[in-house]
């Protein structure tokens, strides 16, 4: 079955047609070509197609794009603003919170809604917030440093 | 992977949501257990109603003696939620341990009921807080009493066509106290086992107590004999040690690749003890 939908993603309306069963990460992927979103396990556990819906950070294998009708979908692709990194980019570049990248967007959006609800955490909190995202690399350190790296930045921009 | 085609009704109301339920439908609430099922096409129902957008289902009310969840209310806006967490703070405790923050952004606690996974939280921490489930169908409202909701191995009381509307939370005396601790499977965070108790306390002694064991047998299930062997006697190590003896009577003790039926037995043990020392 065909559903029209309607969707911002980062910023920008979208509307379309989509199969009812289409999930929201290959409809992201390969509808609106933003593959900035990752797709590690496609089981709901890796954590590496984790995008926005009205700014709460879910894992988009584990959604169907007809759900996101009407909502505001933020990807990877809509962190930067005007070409400035985000915070969070710029931190994750500063503390090499990346090796292979791949499940880097992930991290970064987990992180972003993260800091919204905790935006002082601890190092503890940091790793409880990655409990959703996984990092075959293991750089596990380095993303909780970057992590509390644009906590700082963030909080000092304010 | 990609689910077995489908259609898609996405429902405003919850007597729109029942007009809409019939044979080979299936309800959507988060999707954080339907869609999984449905990508490895365990699952493949003819059309999916869509209750997630029923703004009344996820209301959480502070009432005189209760709190009433809606049950399209997140895992995440119940660990938010400062009347629960005031009067029932077992709630606010099991909702931060489920999953991980995405999956409880979506999921919910209706879902997660009828669902009835047997590693599931919400059943045990549900039946130690003697909870009311708020029921809607074709044929109106009823309401089931938590004892009589956990049939079996993802098996509940709900019929063909029902809602969970909500469920209902007793505020807790000044005098009962509780807690819920679980051995968590590392990757998904589900109960490999989880004990939620909840005990009445007077004269220094236990008055009541319920124990909502999940992880551990087909489905959640209150351990009614460590119950009854604490009643009257005041919590030391010892008198602990006697009660738990027969934690898993009844159950029949699961075995998978996570834990051996022994090693699970064992854990059982060793949660429902370290549950109510936390309650000394
Ligand atoms: C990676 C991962 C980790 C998880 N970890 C845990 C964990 O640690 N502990 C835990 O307890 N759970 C865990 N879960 C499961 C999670 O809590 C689900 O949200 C929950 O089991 C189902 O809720 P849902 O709203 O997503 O329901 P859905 O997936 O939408 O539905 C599940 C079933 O319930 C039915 N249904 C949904 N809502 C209702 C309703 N209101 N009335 C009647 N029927 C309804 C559906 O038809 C379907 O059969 C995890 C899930 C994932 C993906
Ligand atoms: S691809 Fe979605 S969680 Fe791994
Ligand atoms: S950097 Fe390679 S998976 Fe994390």
């Amino acid at each position: 079955m065909a559903n029209k939908i309607s969707v911002t993603v980062n910023g920008k309306q979208y509307t379309g047609e989509v199969e009812s069963r289409t999930l929201l990460s290959d409809y992201l992927r390969e509808d609106l070509s933003l593959t900035g979103t990752h797709i590690g396990c496609d089981t709901s556990s890796c954590g590496a197609c984790t995008i926005h819906i009205d700014g709460k950070a879910v894992k988009s294998c584990t959604m169907l794009a007809v759900q996101a009708d009407g909502c505001e979908v933020t990807t990877v692709e809509g962190l930067a603003t005007n070409g400035n990194l985000h915070p969070m980019q710029e931190s994750f570049k500063e503390e090499h919170g990346l090796q292979c990248g791949f499940c880097t967007p992930g991290m970064m959006m987990t992180a972003t809604d993260f800091l919204k609800t905790n935006p002082n955490p601890s190092e503890q909190e940091i790793r409880e917030a990655l409990e959703g995202n996984f990092c075959r690399c293991t750089g596990y350190h380095n993303i909780v440093r970057s992590i509390q790296l644009a906590a700082k930045k963030m909080s000092e921009a304010v | 992977m990609i689910p077995n085609s489908f259609d898609y009704k996405k429902a405003t109301s919850v007597d729109e949501a029942i007009s809409l339920l019939g044979d080979d439908v299936q309800i959507l609430g988060g999707g954080h257990s339907l869609i999984p099922t449905l990508k490895l096409r365990l699952n493949a129902p003819g059309t999916l109603v869509d209750i997630s957008k029923i703004e009344s289902l996820k209301v959480i009310r502070d009432n005189e003696n209760s709190i009433t969840i809606g049950g399209g209310a997140t895992h995440a806006s119940i660990a938010a939620d400062a009347a629960l967490s005031e009067h029932a703070p077992m709630m606010t405790q099991a909702a931060k341990e489920i999953g991980d923050i995405q999956v409880r952004n979506f999921g919910t606690i209706g879902g997660s009921m009828a669902h009835a996974d047997p590693a599931a939280d919400w059943p045990a921490v549900l039946l130690a807080c003697d909870a009311n489930v708020v029921i809607q169908g074709k044929g109106g409202k009823r309401e089931v009493d938590i004892d009589q909701f956990f049939k079996g191995f993802y098996e509940t009381a709900l019929a063909d066509g029902e809602i969970i509307t909500a469920v209902r939370i007793p505020k807790m005396a000044s005098n009962r106290h509780s807690v819920y601790v679980k051995f968590k499977q590392p990757a998904s965070r589900f109960a490999i086992v989880g004990c939620a108790v909840g005990i009445e306390m007077e004269g220094g002694v236990v008055k009541s107590a319920r124990i909502g064991m999940t992880g551990v047998g087909e489905s959640a299930y209150r351990a009614m004999n460590v119950e009854k062997a604490l009643v009257g006697q005041a919590l030391t190590a010892e008198s602990i040690e006697a009660a738990v003896k027969n934690v898993t009577e009844g159950a029949e003790v699961m075995s998978d690749h996570y834990a051996s039926q022994k090693y699970r037995t064992h854990l059982a043990h060793v949660y429902v003890k370290r549950a109510l020392k936390m309650l000394m």
